[in-house]
């Protein structure tokens, strides 16, 4: 069982072995966050934020470690093998950092990249400061603060540039029934970096992340997540950016597993000119759930936000979208596009989106669109007197439909491993792969 | 009762008769509010506050059948137990539910009137500077008049004509007395009344309103119009229209609302429910023009209306065009049930909100039946600190095959003070479905208006010349008169908001 009783019990049980117990401002906020818990409890459709994803169903929930999992190390090679050997790579295996799987090599000086758990010590002020709190998060990110084991603290001083992309792989193995990681990224003025979260595995695990970016000053941060959790995994994840003067936040989320995913992407401009970009493909089948909500909080002036997200939906599976662009009143000369597009593949597929725009600025330019459809016959129809049979021409289509959201992602190089694993994932994509 | 000496219906009970004349009318006349006055005359009025005694009073005045009474009650019991809506991007204060007269009706004789000259002169004035063609006039307007005075339909013309086409067009207490199997068929098949807080509560007390019948195959030689007035001080108006429209029947119904200003917030809970068979077509125009308080946001009617069409038969149609100027506060969502195969439901809105005026409102489409398409046109316009929202849904049920949507919702910013929300939800359960949502949110162009203003165009008519500009495509979808009418508003409503 998995009620309310059952996690605040957790908390108890673990509240001695987390990490960081011996530090009483974490165990204040962990104290808090599992009360804010236990007083929202699950979400449920009656909460508008939740209106399309209730996890009530989780008070009856029996979570269970996984019985048999590939060895981690083999996981590890397979996403390797498509991202290259080079670049940054920080492992966790079931909620713990994995220390002989994670390669490090040469870090720039002035970059600091830790597992939280060590960071605790060895960077107390600056966890303490980028931590964040419960205070208005929803439930199960709440949880997330209350029972997280560890995660990713990444701090770049400033001026520093991460030359080759930070993987942060996290893998569900046998070894817990839920887990519960906390990623803090730091970037200080003028500083660049690319970071990879993979999310893998799982079984019928529950796995909360909360990912915390803060940019200083015109610092660039692309962040890019590739969920291909097992098809049985429940999978929480909240991104949340504050973004100062003149800085560039690009989040790129990949869904492509999990029986339920929700990511809730929330980006803040608490200086002039910023810039986000977030983009998002997710990929359901079955009778899985995917949603993405979004927030940008545009609260300075002269910011641009541009947000684009596709789905594909299959068999009886649901694919939500909610996005909300909130445009303050001293955010003169915003200019925010969002769009989201879907195509249902089947008959028994459920679509939902809500772009959603609240402004209380009056010199804005903001436009939104969503559609909801199926293929284009004239394209199926175009393709198909060229010779190309109607299966091949329906996978071909709705790879062009889906590979946009790809072309979006700068660099060339997880541009093209972004790609190998849609193609992995689409049916028919290794006779699309010749095709290309 | 009477004899048919007038266009006049003398069968109206209770009727109005001349009341005392020695009042004047309250003319103050202000230029932001034109239709802000009150009449003066007596009313028959039951004391404020609402139980189950207050409701079989209504009932009983009104003489209604017992099945009515019965409904009321059940539906006022629902009501005691729920609560009201919270998730409307509104403000007001709570509104206490036992400070409001549920029932007023100007008082009335015996004798009834037997022409037009015998209607209360002070009545007939108010309908004047509303503009309502009432007698004469009306019959070259070619309208069709079913006037509400607060809570009794005063006048019916036209009647007689519709009579022979087997139209009935009357007051909703009429028809419960004339059609009462009619009324039993169909009220409350569309909103429910527990539907919603605001819908309960009008069904426990609604007082009057209109009701249209159009029978199989006919078309209706003429617009109908209802306009509605809220007099008598705190006194909430609860009105409740139904429209029928048979096999292969067509209709174009309007509907207008203007308030005397007043200083208190008054409520407005209506309930409009519009049921089309197969092959009939309703079309129902708004122009909203409740009194939307002061530039302070003091006074002005709370409009909560629930307003729901169904199309239930195959290849029905339902239009619901609105022109919502009003109001200190909108809530309100006119939405379309395409039950039938090939059905088409239509929602062209223009709203507009000045100084501290509130409009939370949109539209609903659930898509049933196979080839059902639907427009939503939404322009929303908000200028001094008005907030405007547009909230829709667009359903697609596993059923509705070729479901066909396309929604486009604009804004429009005039002044930096103003908020303007968009929050359409897409729901679609069929692969086949084309549902597409476009909305844009800009401010009056500084282009624009140096263009307009270097060719002698004052500020003021340039900003009003655009917003109409810009309201076009809602416009050209509303009856002439109601167009002209719509656009003098819109300027009217402009006033002050420019500088």
């Amino acid at each position: 069982m998995s009620t309310i009783d059952t996690w605040v019990g957790r908390h108890h049980e673990r509240a001695a072995s987390l990490p960081g117990a011996a530090l009483p401002w974490l165990l204040r906020r962990r104290a808090d966050a599992i009360a804010r818990f236990a007083e929202l409890g699950w979400p449920t459709t009656r909460l508008e934020p939740w209106r399309h994803t209730s996890l009530s169903f989780l008070e009856q929930h029996e979570l269970q470690a996984p019985e048999s999992a590939p060895h981690p190390a083999a996981t590890l090679a397979a996403v390797r093998s498509e991202f290259g050997d080079g670049g940054h790579w920080l492992v966790f295996v079931d909620g713990r950092f994995e220390r002989t799987l994670s390669v490090l090599g040469g870090l720039p000086a002035g970059v600091v990249c830790t597992p939280l758990s060590e960071a605790l010590s060895k960077h107390a002020e600056a966890v303490e400061a980028a931590f964040g709190t419960a205070d208005e998060a929803a439930s199960p990110y709440a949880l997330n603060l209350a029972l997280c084991t560890d995660g990713a603290f990444v701090r770049l001083a400033r001026g520093t540039a991460l030359g080759a992309p930070l993987h942060l792989v996290f893998i569900g193995a046998t070894g817990a029934a839920d887990t519960h990681l906390r990623n803090l990224i730091v970037a200080e003025a003028n500083t660049e970096a690319s970071i990879i979260e993979h999310h893998l595995g799982g079984g019928s695990t529950l796995g909360t992340t909360v990912t915390l970016v803060h940019t200083a000053q015109d610092a660039r941060i692309t962040h890019l997540k590739l969920q291909q959790q097992d098809a049985t995994a429940i999978h929480l994840a909240q991104i949340k950016a504050e973004q100062a003067r003149g800085s560039y936040f690009a989040s790129h989320s990949l869904s492509f597993g999990a029986r339920l995913a929700r990511n809730d992407i929330h980006t803040r401009f608490d200086g002039e000119g910023c810039e986000t970009l977030l983009n998002g493909l997710y990929h359901v089948d079955g009778r899985r759930h995917v949603d993405h909500h979004t927030l940008i909080e545009h609260a300075s002036p002269l910011g641009i936000s541009r947000e684009y997200y596709r789905g594909l939906v299959d068999d009886n599976a649901r694919g939500v979208f909610s996005g909300r662009i909130i445009v303050a009143q001293d955010a003169q000369r915003t200019d925010a596009v969002q769009r989201c597009d879907n195509l249902l593949l089947s008959r028994m597929a459920e679509a939902d989106a809500r772009p959603e725009l609240e402004i209380y600025a009056d010199d804005v330019k903001c436009a939104h669109g969503a559609t909801v459809g199926q293929m284009d016959e004239d394209a199926l129809f175009y393709l198909r007197t060229r010779g190309i049979d109607e299966i091949r021409a329906r996978q071909l289509l709705t790879y062009a439909f889906a590979a946009e959201v790809l072309d979006r992602i700068a660099l060339a190089s997880l541009r093209s491993s972004a790609r190998a694993t849609l193609l992995a994932r689409l049916p028919g994509g290794a006779l699309l792969e010749e095709l290309l | 009762m009477n004899a048919q000496t007038s266009t006049l219906d003398p069968k109206l009970d209770p009727a109005p008769a001349p009341a005392s004349s020695d009042d004047a009318i309250g003319a103050f006349l202000q230029q932001e509010y034109t239709a802000g006055f009150e009449t003066v005359m007596e009313s028959d009025s039951l004391p404020k506050g609402l139980s189950e005694d207050v409701i079989r009073q209504i009932s009983a005045r009104k003489g209604e059948p017992e099945f009515l009474l019965e409904w009321r009650l059940e539906s006022y019991r629902r009501w005691l137990t729920m609560t009201p809506p919270k998730w409307a991007a509104v403000q007001f204060p709570p509104i206490d539910f036992q400070d409001i007269v549920y029932y007023s009706a100007p008082k009335s004789k015996k004798d009834g009137p037997k022409s037009l000259d015998e209607v209360d002169p002070e009545l007939l004035r108010t309908f004047e500077k509303l503009g309502v063609p009432l007698h004469e006039r009306a019959r070259l307007a070619g309208v069709a008049v079913d006037a509400v005075f607060d809570s009794v339909s005063v006048a019916t013309t036209f009647k007689k004509e519709l009579g022979e086409h087997g139209i009935i067009f009357c007051s909703f207490s009429e028809a419960v007395k004339t059609h009462p199997e009619l009324v039993r068929k169909y009220l409350g098949t569309v909103v429910p009344p527990a539907d919603n807080f605001y819908s309960a509560l009008n069904s426990a007390v609604f007082s009057d309103g209109s009701f249209v019948f159009i029978p199989k195959g006919v078309k209706c030689p003429m617009e109908l119009s209802t306009y509605f007035r809220i007099n008598a001080r705190d006194t909430g108006q609860f009105e409740r229209t139904l429209i029928i429209a048979e096999e292969g029947a067509s209709v174009s119904y309007l509907e207008g609302c203007t308030a005397p200003m007043r200083d208190e917030n008054q409520l407005h809970a209506a309930v409009v429910e519009l049921i089309a068979l197969d092959d009939a077509k309703i079309k129902y125009s708004t122009v909203q023009n409740w009194y939307p308080g002061d530039k302070d946001g003091v006074g002005g009617i709370y409009n909560f209306v629930t307003k729901r069409g169904d199309c239930r038969g195959a290849r029905s149609h339902i239009s619901w065009t609105q022109v919502e100027t009003g109001s200190a506060i909108t809530w309100k969502y006119p939405s379309v049930i395409l039950r039938g195969d090939d059905s088409v439901g239509d929602f062209y809105s223009v709203a507009l909100t000045n100084h501290r005026q509130q409009a939370d409102t949109g539209t609903k489409m659930i898509h049933m039946g196979r080839n059902t398409r639907s427009t939503i046109l939404s322009k929303g316009i908000s200028a001094g600190r008005g907030s405007n929202t547009f909230r829709g849904l667009v359903k697609v049920t596993p059923r509705a095959e070729g479901a066909r949507n396309y929604t486009q919702c604009d804004s429009l910013l005039v002044g930096d003070r103003c908020a303007a929300h968009t929050f359409p939800t897409i729901e679609v359960r069929h692969p086949s479905a084309h549902v597409e949502h476009e909305a844009t949110t800009s401010r009056i162009g500084e282009d624009q208006l140096f263009y307009a203003m270097q060719r002698g165009i004052s500020a003021e008519d340039a900003v009003s010349m655009i917003v109409n500009g810009f309201c076009r495509e809602v416009f050209k979808e509303l009856p002439m008169e109601f167009a002209v009418e719509a656009q003098k508003l819109l300027g009217v409503s402009l006033e002050g908001s420019v500088g």
